[in-house]
C-alpha cells in the first residue's frame, strides 16, 4: 500500500510541478513506451528513450588466463535431467568463447547516475529451468522489475534465491509450466540462485538501480546504449574471476569504448 | 494394562527403548546428511513435501524427505515408548522421561519446520541440532534405566564411599554437549573451512580473528582440547578407581576410543574440504560420545546416589525379575 502511494506521488509530482510552474518542460513523445511504472526511489526522473544527445559505451571482455578446466556435471541423481542432454554438460562458471573472450559477464554502470531515477520496466525478465539448468545462467534486473521464474522441466525443482541485501525466497516448482514472480527492491551484485534438489544448478541475478546493464555475448561483446553524456564507472562481474571497473567518459551522440581483460 | 506396583525390568520394554534409541541414532545420521549434502532447502514446504506425502526421491529430496520420513518413524516410536512407560513402569521419574521425550520430539519437529520455512536461520538450525543430541541422550537414558543391568546394580554405601567421580563425569558430559553445540554453530554458520588447515589455522597457531567463522572454528578446536582432557581424566579415574566394574569400564573405554576417532574425523573433515562422509561421521561420532558419557554418568550416579536419594530396597531387589 505504501509503495503504491509513493509511486502515485512520484508520478503526480512532475504534473503538479508543470501546472505550478506554467509548463515549459520536456514532454515525452506520444509514441514513447507508456507501459512502465515510475521508480519508487526519488531523484531526477530520466527516460533513456527521450535523451536527445544520448551516447553509449561498448567493448569486449577478453580472457588472458589459461583455459579453465571444464567441470562435467553429473546428472545421475535425476534420470529426467540425465535424459535431457545427449552429450556432456559442463558447469558455466567461466565461459571462454572460441575467440578467447568471455561470455556471461555482467556489465553495468556502477557510478555516475547518482541522484537520477528511472522508470521500472514493465516487461518482466525470465529465468527458466530447462534440462535441469538455469536459462540464462546470468541475468540482469532493474530494481523493482518483475522476475518470472518458470519451470520447463518435467521434473521438480526448488528455486532458492539467497540475496544479502534483499528479501530472498525458496519455492517449489514440482510441475512443468509453473511460474513464480518476484521483484528485488535493492541493488545487489549478485544474487545467487540455486536448486537444492539438483546441486549443480546455479544462476546469478544482478540487480541494478538503473537500466544500464547487459551481459556479454558469445563473441565477448557488450553494448550499453542511451546513456546521458557524462563520466561513469563501469563494472564487469565474472562468476569465477571477480570484478573489474573502468572509468569511461560518454560524449554526446558518441559511443565510448571500454575493454575488460580478466586473467586467472 | 496394569502398572506394576514395584519397579522391575521389563525386557521387552527395554528392547523397545533400545530400538527407539537405535532409530534415533539413524535419525541423527540422516539429519547430518541433510546438512552435509546441502539439501536443507531442497524441499521448500513443510510438513508436506512439494504438497505431497511422497515426492520423487531425486537429488537433495532423497536426503531431506528421507530425513522427514525417518523422523516420523522415530516420532511414532517415541509416542509408543512413552505410552508403554506410562502404563508399564512404576517409577514416576522414568514415566517423566517418556513424557519429556514426547515433548522433545514434537519441539524438534517444529524446529525442523521453522528452519525450512525461514530458510535455515542459524539459531534455529543450531537449536535443531542441539535438541537432536539431547533427545538422543534422553532416549538412550530411557533404554539404560529400563534395562536389567540398572536393577542389578547394588548401590554402595554412599556416605562411606562418597566419590567426586559422578559429578566430574557429569561435567565432562556437559562439556561434550557444549562442544556439540559449538560444532553445530561452526556447521550452520558455514564456518567449516574458515580455517582451511588443521591443526594450524591459516598456518598460524593463534590466527587473527578476522571473521566470526574463524572465531567459531577456534572455539570448537579449543573445546576439543577441553573435552579431550576431561574425557581422558574420567576414563583414567574409572580405570584406576573401579578396575572391577565392567559396567563402568566399558563406557569409559568406549568414550576414550570415540574421542580418538572424533579428533581424527575432525581433522579429516577439514582436510577433505567438508566431504560428506567424514563430516557426517564426525556428527554421528559426536552423538555417540555424548550418549556414552551420559550412560557413564548415570551409572556412576546410580552407584553413588546423593544422600537422601537412595533407591528403594525394592528397586535393588527386583533386579533378577528379568
Amino acid at each position: 500500500m505504501t509503495r503504491k502511494l509513493l509511486a502515485v506521488t512520484v508520478a503526480l509530482l512532475p504534473m503538479i510541478t508543470v501546472i505550478a510552474c506554467g509548463g515549459g518542460g520536456e514532454t515525452p513523445p506520444a509514441d514513447a513506451p507508456a507501459a512502465s511504472t515510475p521508480a519508487a526511489s526519488g531523484g531526477e526522473m530520466i527516460d533513456p528513450a527521450t535523451i536527445a544527445d544520448a551516447g553509449g559505451v561498448a567493448g569486449s571482455v577478453q580472457f588472458a588466463g589459461s583455459d579453465p578446466e571444464l567441470q562435467v556435471i553429473q546428472m545421475a541423481a535425476d534420470p529426467y535431467c540425465l535424459s535431457s542432454h545427449s552429450g556432456e554438460v559442463v558447469a558455466q562458471r567461466v565461459m571462454v568463447n572460441a575467440n578467447g573472450t568471455l561470455a556471461q559477464i555482467f556489465v553495468y554502470v556502477k557510478e555516475g547516475l547518482e541522484g537520477k531515477s528511472f522508470a521500472v520496466p514493465a516487461e518482466a525478465a525470465r529465468l527458466d529451468q530447462q534440462g535441469c539448468m538455469y536459462m540464462p545462467h546470468v541475468i540482469g534486473l532493474q530494481t523493482g522489475q518483475t522476475l518470472i521464474v518458470s519451470n520447463s522441466d518435467d521434473t521438480l525443482h526448488n528455486v532458492n534465491a539467497q540475496p544479502s541485501n534483499n528479501t530472498g525466497f525458496n519455492i517449489g516448482q514440482p510441475v512443468a509450466g509453473m511460474e513464480y514472480e518476484h521483484a528485488f527492491e535493492n541493488p545487489e551484485i549478485m544474487i545467487p540462485v540455486k536448486c537444492d534438489v539438483h546441486p549443480w544448478m546455479s544462476a546469478y541475478i544482478g540487480v541494478v538501480a538503473n537500466p544500464y546493464f547487459t551481459i556479454t555475448d558469445a563473441e565477448g561483446n557488450f553494448s550499453i546504449d542511451r546513456l546521458p553524456p557524462g563520466d561513469y564507472v563501469l563494472e564487469a562481474w565474472s562468476e569465477g574471476l571477480g570484478t573489474q571497473t573502468i572509468n569511461v567518459t560518454v560524449a554526446p551522440n558518441e559511443t565510448a569504448e571500454a575493454n575488460f581483460s580478466f586473467g586467472t | 494394562m496394569v502398572r506394576p506396583a514395584e519397579p522391575r525390568a521389563n525386557v521387552w520394554l527395554h528392547r523397545f527403548a533400545m530400538l527407539t534409541a537405535a532409530a534415533t541414532f539413524f535419525l541423527v545420521i540422516a539429519g547430518g546428511l541433510v546438512t552435509s549434502t546441502g539439501s536443507g532447502l531442497s524441499v521448500p514446504d513443510w510438513p508436506l513435501s512439494y504438497g505431497q506425502y511422497f515426492p520423487p526421491m531425486v537429488g537433495g529430496i532423497f536426503f531431506e524427505h528421507g530425513h522427514r520420513m525417518v523422523a516420523g518413524a522415530v516420532g511414532l516410536l517415541t509416542f509408543a515408548l512413552a505410552t508403554w512407560l506410562w502404563f508399564g513402569d512404576s517409577r514416576r521419574w522414568v514415566r517423566g522421561m517418556g513424557l519429556g521425550a514426547v515433548v522433545a520430539v514434537l519441539t524438534q519437529a517444529a524446529l525442523g519446520g521453522i528452519t525450512v520455512l525461514f530458510l535455515l536461520p542459524t539459531p534455529v538450525s543450531v537449536g535443531h541440532a542441539g535438541l537432536a543430541m539431547a533427545f538422543f541422550a534422553l532416549v538412550t537414558s530411557i533404554a539404560l534405566v529400563t534395562g536389567p543391568g540398572w536393577f542389578r546394580v547394588e548401590p554402595r554405601e554412599p556416605a562411606a564411599e562418597r566419590s567426586t567421580l559422578p559429578r566430574a563425569a557429569l561435567i565432562a558430559a556437559g562439556a561434550v554437549y557444549v562442544q556439540i553445540l559449538l560444532g553445530a554453530t561452526v556447521r550452520h554458520t558455514g564456518s567449516g573451512l574458515a580455517c582451511p588447515d588443521f591443526p594450524l589455522c591459516n598456518g598460524q597457531l593463534f590466527p587473527a580473528l578476522s571473521s566470526a567463522g574463524i572465531g567459531f572454528q577456534l572455539l570448537h578446536r579449543v573445546g576439543a582440547l577441553v573435552v579431550a582432557a576431561l574425557v581422558l581424566w574420567i576414563a583414567w579415574r574409572v580405570r584406576s578407581e573401579h578396575p572391577d566394574l565392567t559396567e563402568l569400564q566399558g563406557p569409559a573405554l568406549l568414550a576414550f576410543c570415540l574421542l580418538v576417532l572424533q579428533v581424527l574425523l575432525g581433522a579429516l573433515t577439514v582436510w577433505t574440504g567438508l566431504a560428506v562422509t567424514p563430516t557426517t561421521t564426525h556428527v554421528a561420532t559426536g552423538a555417540l560420545l555424548l550418549v556414552t558419557m551420559v550412560v557413564l554418568t548415570l551409572r556412576l550416579h546410580h552407584r553413588y546416589p546423593a544422600a537422601g536419594h537412595l533407591p528403594s530396597t525394592a528397586e535393588s531387589e527386583h533386579g533378577a525379575a528379568a
